[in-house]
């Protein structure tokens, strides 16, 4: 997979959203909702993008497609840097990355029929014929299973999974090399959820396609996704291809998400990693905590994380994470007290080191 | 397959159930009855034509205009010949509505007043309307000019109307009159004092509904493809704030015909043998307690078509709305 080529690479990618305050509406300080991102997507892969809620990965999916301006950093899609690139100019590459969203009951204007908003990128980006387009339209519509006969009825019509078929539909309509799905099945039940999820998977079988796979469903993301990103409050804190990510996670916050996934066989449901409960709330994005991101909840917190921000480093090949804890520098053995669950790994660390 | 990992990409999830999760026959397999490709306008009629409410509006809007249209030409008395043997009469065969305090035949001056009050009221409500919608949209959507444009709403909120109307008169009449002629000139002048002047509630309402819209998925999902704010603006924003313009629209021919009486009662519309609706409603007022009708049938006339455009309009939203139509 690594061979690959990176089809999006993103490079310390920052999306602040300014706060005004005040009587003359001056800029009092940022939401930094993407704060320093950094990743690849390889050609024909799924980087699945998990997190809370509110902790970017929305507005990173969006800003890797340029729907935002961005604070700074640089994104290259297909070989073409696009960070700052206008608009206008951007046109033309808005055939090769699309979008599938959350809310497939929002994301269809509610005015026109199901073959129009298919039909939308066609009538944008060629000058095809009518007939032309609506074979293409009706192509489409039986790509992602949906009735053909369905073309000129309004989006109101149908269920929430077929809403989001459309929605497939119209994003799949130019021929996109990369989609960003942002949620595709956060608002759909879980029967639905599958069925979306595994056309989702027949597609990019069949048309070659790249994911950036948003969600917050890690069961999901582990079925989906070849590589896993987790987001914490605006930063990837681990980057790593899946099975390494799930069964060997090197980051705290990583492990603390993981413990939080129901195990759905009952056999196996004695046998779980132990719960770890995360204390407190997320810390605002408009004021996050000196040294590590992490560091007001993280259960294996070291004097060091207040003061110096983990750089988001390769700890094992391909497996990326930003945690103090996998640097020798300040590894577990400055942090006895910090690490109760462990005191044998510590001491022979310990006596390693000396 | 034999060992179900349900890691493996290739794996449907629920396949080793043997649940329904395969992705394609699911979603309406069974034969369904095509929906007829036909016109989108043909739907629109068939939910008007089912709003018993605006059919008749409809009808009753059509009666009026071929009345004040088509009457004036076949009926055999002139709005403005005076006849003081036959004044104050009230209703007969040869004067069906009466007379009034000159002898004029008040059936005649309510049909060619109804010209130019719905001339004067369709057109000053399209201008406004036109403006308003405008302003609203730029100023919702496009965030830089938000400020200054609702600044400039406000302005023109806070100026009092009839001085500013007054003064737009004084100004531009005598020059339209000699350009034009005095019909076209002052109605020229009156459609836009009117027009002008009462923009600022439909632009504020659209722009409101503008920022919520814009902020919708599928405004964004448009911006993903590429599509330029224009056609955003056409194919998704428009659309979907028809209601509130329609709404805005059928109010405001009312408050457009009522303004032309108005400043035809200061002596500052149409010249005063000029008869229309809002003057003759004037007129009638100081008979009031002599001769009530005269003031009744102009005040009915603009009652009905206001009322009937209201139905008209209220019909009309639904029809465009897909979601209600079919239901």
């Amino acid at each position: 997979m690594n061979a690959q080529r990176p089809l999006v690479e993103v490079r310390d990618l920052k999306m602040h959203f300014p706060i005004h305050s005040g009587l003359l509406r001056r800029q009092t300080g940022a939401v930094k909702a993407v704060d320093g991102v950094t990743f690849d997507i390889y050609e024909g892969e799924t980087l699945g993008l998990v997190g809370e809620s509110g902790c970017g990965k929305s507005t990173c999916g969006r800003a890797v497609l340029r729907l935002y301006d961005l604070t700074s950093g640089e994104v290259v899609v297909d070989g073409r840097a696009i960070g700052t690139e206008s608009q206008g100019s951007l046109r033309r590459m808005r055939t090769t990355m699309q979008m599938v969203f959350q809310d497939p009951q929002a994301c269809l204007n509610p005015r026109m029929t199901v073959g129009a908003i298919i039909g939308e990128p066609l009538d944008e980006h060629t000058d095809w014929p009518r007939k032309k387009k609506r074979a293409r339209v009706e192509e489409l519509m039986d790509q992602v299973g949906l009735n053909r006969a369905f073309l000129n009825r309004y989006p109101h019509e149908f269920s929430g999974g077929q809403r989001q078929r459309i929605g497939i539909a119209r994003a799949l309509a130019l021929k996109p090399k990369f989609i960003v799905c942002d949620e595709p099945i956060a608002a759909l039940d879980v029967s639905i959820q599958a069925q979306v999820v595994n056309l989702l998977e027949e597609l990019q079988d069949e048309l070659g396609l790249t994911y950036l796979f948003i969600s917050h469903d890690l069961s999901m993301v582990r079925h989906i996704a070849d590589r896993v990103a987790v987001m914490y409050l605006g930063k990837v804190v681990e980057l790593a291809p899946r099975d390494a990510l799930y069964d060997e996670p090197l980051h705290p916050y990583t492990e603390a998400l993981l413990s939080a996934v129901p195990e759905p066989d009952p056999a196996m449901a004695g046998r779980k990693r132990e719960r770890i409960v995360l204390k407190g709330d997320v810390p605002s994005p408009a004021n996050p905590p000196a040294g590590c991101n992490f560091c007001t909840r993280c259960p294996k917190v070291m004097e060091v994380c207040h003061r110096i921000d983990p750089a988001f480093r390769e700890v094992r090949p391909g497996h990326f994470a930003a945690c103090h804890l996998n640097d020798p520098r300040y590894g577990p053995e400055h942090s006895e007290s910090a690490e109760p669950t462990a005191p044998e790994a510590t001491r022979t660390q310990h006596g390693g080191t000396r | 397959m034999t060992e179900h990992d349900a890691r493996a990409p290739g794996t449907a999830i629920g396949s080793e159930f043997g649940t329904v999760a395969a992705s394609a026959p699911v979603a309406g397999a069974e034969p369904i009855l095509m929906t007829r490709a036909r016109s989108q306008w043909w739907d629109v009629w068939d939910q008007f034509s089912s709003h018993k409410g605006a059919l008749a509006g409809a009808a009753v809007f059509l009666a009026i205009v071929l009345m004040v249209v088509i009457g004036p030409m076949i009926w055999p008395l002139d709005p403005t010949e005076t006849d003081i043997r036959s004044r104050n009469q009230g209703i007969s065969l040869v004067h069906p509505l009466g007379t009034d305090q000159l002898g004029r035949d008040i059936f005649a001056r309510v049909m060619q007043g109804g010209r130019i009050s719905l001339a004067v009221g369709l057109t000053a409500m399209a201008l406004s309307l036109v403006l308003g919608t405008l302003i609203g949209v730029m100023a919702g959507y496009f965030r830089r000019l938000d400020g200054p444009l609702m600044r400039f709403t406000d302005l023109f909120l806070a100026l009092p109307l009839l001085p500013l109307l007054l003064v737009m008169v004084l100004l531009f009449r005598e020059p339209l009159t000699a350009a034009f002629g005095i019909e076209t000139g002052i109605f020229i002048l009156i459609v836009s004092a009117i027009g002008i002047t009462s923009w600022m509630q439909t632009a504020r309402i659209v722009r409101g509904d503008v920022l919520a819209l814009k902020e919708r998925e599928f405004v964004l999902a448009a911006r993903a493809t590429g599509t330029p704010s224009r056609r955003i603006v056409t194919r998704h924003v428009l659309p979907n704030i028809l209601s509130p313009i329609m709404v805005s629209a059928t109010l405001g021919i009312a408050t457009a015909i009522i303004t032309e009486s108005a400043l035809s009662f200061l002596g500052l519309g149409f010249p005063p043998d000029f008869p229309t609706w809002g003057r003759l409603l004037n007129d009638g007022v100081s008979y009031l307690e002599l001769y009530p009708g005269r003031a009744f049938w102009p005040g009915l006339a603009i009652s009905l078509v206001v009322l009937s455009i209201n139905y008209v309009g209220d019909g009309l939203r639904d029809a465009l709305d897909p979601r209600i139509r079919g239901r």
